[in-house]
């Protein structure tokens, strides 16, 4: 057995601190010690329930104990339903205690931006390292002088849609204009195939789906300087006219009711053709190929495709849903947490939850776009460059508070949900103006 | 002499020694304060500490992790003009009397049923009690089905019965959801009216009804002068607790509708968790709270007097 001296185990057991202390992430893999931080550091990490659940799994049963590995510290992930986050970020920083990282969605970095840490040095070397990050995750995560957050990942939105309806009614291939679409869905409502849009308070599907209608109308809810509302305008009133007669037209009317889960049962029962959404519904159809069948009695998922949403007078736009690790301001465990958040995010250990989002989720760093993963299943394909498209709600101002407060007001949703209830366009557009000149002033 | 002496000392040593505690106590006024001291200090923090937060906070400018400033009344004049808010308190208004309505109404028809004699009576009340135990955010997950737009089991029965032909679309349609809301309100609320007014109908004299009875007076004109003038005061007690429920109700409608469609649902309480959590403005939430004070307290005061009033007749 060897002997191992004084000397040698004081360098053995600093050289772990020493590399956490100076060179932080590259130090330890130089290395391959774990840093010797106080015994029992213990890093609170709470998340969503991921909507891919093996995602969960590979977070509890291989980064946990990698972590501990790695970096010397018990990692305890906490996951809780996605839209309980905010009233635990909220309860945590007015009490100055609760977890060390908060992994938020949206641009909640920006609202909680007096409570965060500055992460600059992660996240610009993780931009560095991995050839940029998109414009959305800059827009929620960077406040223009510094980063609140380390960008964890976008969430891609397209229309997953049923090939062979599609077809019955003489698409091929996804409507690629407004016009386009509001033709096909009319001929399949007829056949009793609508289209599905949540149009409810829920903060995923509403949003995802009529800020980047909006945008493709050429409708903006504030100009570049982040003040003046420029809602009331004819681009506005006309993408609410057309909402109206596409909504009677072409969608399930159940859709003002829905939540961000009702269009996955509504597409995996059958009852709707088309619908804005992650890729869950096919990943999800796919999973379980023998429970989800179409009417004749095939997998559902082989008759499953993806589509862009379509394109407006003014173009086409996205609204992907980012999501962004804070590292709270409250925490005692600064050092290991962003040590922690390096590690996370480093290539080889981010590929492993990586590979087990099968293409829900797209990194918030382009290098994914190369990922091996994307040649596993053409059908995913769309998903790959989702990132690139995006943009965030407050366009053409910055994704800030006031950006936020609109959100959550269900401000544009609303606009569209009073039209089809019934308000004329000039009054539905009117109302939203005001709601958010309160906002903006 | 010695020994009278002796046996005096050793009496006085015999007697019980009294603490400092046991003398305080022995006057009134701080036993009257050891006594109230517990429920003063849990008063104290759980309602009056969250209270006088709640009141500082709206007339601040606070934000989540921002400490505030002092703008007085700003937040409320914010809210006088918040078309949203208009709708909220409308829309509670609306909740909250129709609701309690039909709360007394079927609770207390079910408490007249409950107290007649038949098989099976203890298991009844025990299983009437049901939607008030199961947790709110459990059973309210179940009504969301029934109102599902597209597999609403409400909808299947009636289709098959061929009382419809098309959807009902219970939380899409603006005023169909608050109906819907309300609905659930009351099919949780009933059990406590129905228990509670079963309580309050045991405690009344079987001997009065029979004598009632004797007189030629017919079932409604026993109720109505006999059973109902002794029901009242503890009808108005339970009114004041359902009132209060229901005004600051949240989970129900939050788990329904989130307050949609288009605000169609929104109640003071969760557009004050919108502002408040949701956006981070955390003085403009209070400020949507407090707003419900001012009702609140008016309804306690008023049926507080009436309640005393009842009583001294």
């Amino acid at each position: 057995m060897a002997r191992i001296h004084r000397r040698k185990l004081l360098q053995l057991s600093g050289a772990g601190a020493v590399a956490a202390k100076t060179g932080g992430i590259a130090a330890i893999l130089a290395t391959g010690r774990a840093p010797a931080y106080a015994q029992g550091t213990t890093v609170h990490w709470l998340r969503w329930n991921d909507f891919v659940p093996s995602s969960d799994k590979v977070l509890r049963e291989q980064i946990v104990p990698a972590a501990a590995k790695d970096l010397g510290i018990t990692l305890n992930i906490e996951m809780i339903n996605g839209n309980d986050i905010q009233a635990r970020t909220t309860a945590a920083i007015q009490s100055g205690t609760g977890p060390d990282v908060i992994c938020a969605l949206n641009n909640w970095p920006q609202l909680y931006a007096d409570s965060l840490a500055d992460v600059s040095e992660v996240a610009e070397k993780l931009g560095k390292d991995q050839g940029g990050y998109y414009k959305e995750s800059i827009a929620v995560a960077n406040d223009g002088k510094k980063w609140l957050g380390v960008p964890w990942c976008i969430l891609g939105n397209e229309n997953s849609y049923r090939k062979s309806w599609f077809e019955a009614v003489g698409f091929t291939k996804f409507p690629e204009t407004w016009d386009e679409y509001r033709d096909a869905g009319k001929k399949l409502k007829a056949n009793g195939q609508p289209i599905g849009q949540a149009m409810g308070h829920s903060f995923g599907d509403p949003p995802t789906f009529f800020y980047p209608y909006l945008w493709s109308w050429g409708g903006k809810e504030v100009e570049k300087d982040g003040k003046t509302v420029a809602l009331n305008g004819k681009e506005t009133i006309e993408s609410v006219k057309f909402w109206t007669a596409f909504w009677k037209d072409c969608c399930d009317e159940g859709g003002l009711a829905w939540d961000d889960s009702s269009n996955n049962r509504a597409f995996l029962a059958g009852t709707i053709s088309s619908t804005l959404n992650g890729a869950s519904i096919y990943l999800l159809a796919k999973r379980e190929g023998d429970k989800y069948q179409s009417e004749k009695g095939t997998p559902l998922w082989q008759d499953i495709l993806h589509g862009a949403l379509p394109k407006g007078p003014a173009g086409q736009f996205s609204y992907q849903l980012p999501m962004t690790n804070m590292l709270m301001g409250y925490s005692k465990q600064q050092k290991a947490t962003r040590d922690f958040l390096a590690w996370i995010t480093s290539k080889p250990v981010y590929q492993t939850w990586f590979n087990s989002q099968q293409g829900y989720s797209v990194g918030a760093t382009t290098v994914w776009e190369e990922d091996p993963i994307w040649k596993n299943d053409p059908v995913m394909d769309l998903f790959r460059l989702a990132g690139r498209s995006g943009q965030f709600p407050g366009y053409a101002g910055p994704a800030d508070r006031k950006a936020g407060e609109g959100m959550s007001k269900y401000v544009i949703v609303d606009m569209y949900a009073k039209a089809v209830q019934g308000m004329p366009a000039e009054d539905a557009v009117k109302w939203a103006t005001g709601e958010l000149q309160k906002i903006y002033v | 002499m010695a020994i009278s002496e002796a046996v005096g000392q050793r009496a006085f040593a015999q007697a019980p020694r009294r603490g400092w505690a046991t003398r305080l106590l022995e006057d009134e006024r701080w036993l009257a304060v050891s006594l109230l001291l517990p429920t003063v200090v849990l008063l104290g923090l759980f309602i009056a500490y969250p209270f006088v937060q709640g009141v500082l906070l709206a007339i601040t400018d606070t934000k989540v992790g921002i400490p505030g400033r002092f703008v007085g009344v700003q937040n409320f004049i914010a809210l006088w003009y918040d078309s949203i808010f208009r709708t909220a308190v409308w829309n509670t208004f609306v909740y909250t009397a129709v609701a309690t309505v039909f709360k007394l109404a079927l609770g207390l028809w079910l408490a007249l049923l409950l107290n007649r004699h038949f098989k099976g009576k203890a298991f009844t009340r025990a299983f009437i009690l049901l939607p008030f135990i199961i947790p709110t955010v459990l059973s309210t997950f179940a009504w969301k089905w029934m109102f599902d737009p597209t597999f609403s089991v409400i909808n299947w029965t009636l289709f098959q019965l061929g009382l419809i032909h098309g959807r009902i679309n219970w939380l899409g349609d603006p005023d169909l959801a608050l109906i819907s809301v309300i609905i659930v309100n009351v099919w949780r609320g009933v059990p406590f009216f129905a228990i509670s007014l079963l309580a309050g109908l045991q405690t009344i004299n079987p001997e009065l009804q029979e004598a009632a009875a004797i007189d030629g007076a017919r079932a409604w004109q026993r109720f109505w002068h006999v059973t109902w003038p002794l029901l009242l005061p503890v009808t108005m007690v339970v009114m004041l607790f359902s009132i209060i429920q229901t005004f600051a109700d949240f989970q129900l409608v939050y788990v329904l509708t989130g307050g949609g469609p288009a605000n169609a649902t929104q109640l003071f309480a969760t557009y004050a968790y919108q502002i408040g959590v949701g956006t981070g403005l955390l003085s403009e939430g209070a400020a949507v709270s407090l707003a419900m004070f001012p009702f609140l307290l008016f309804v306690v005061v008023v049926q507080l007097l009436y309640i005393r009033r009842v009583e001294v007749h």
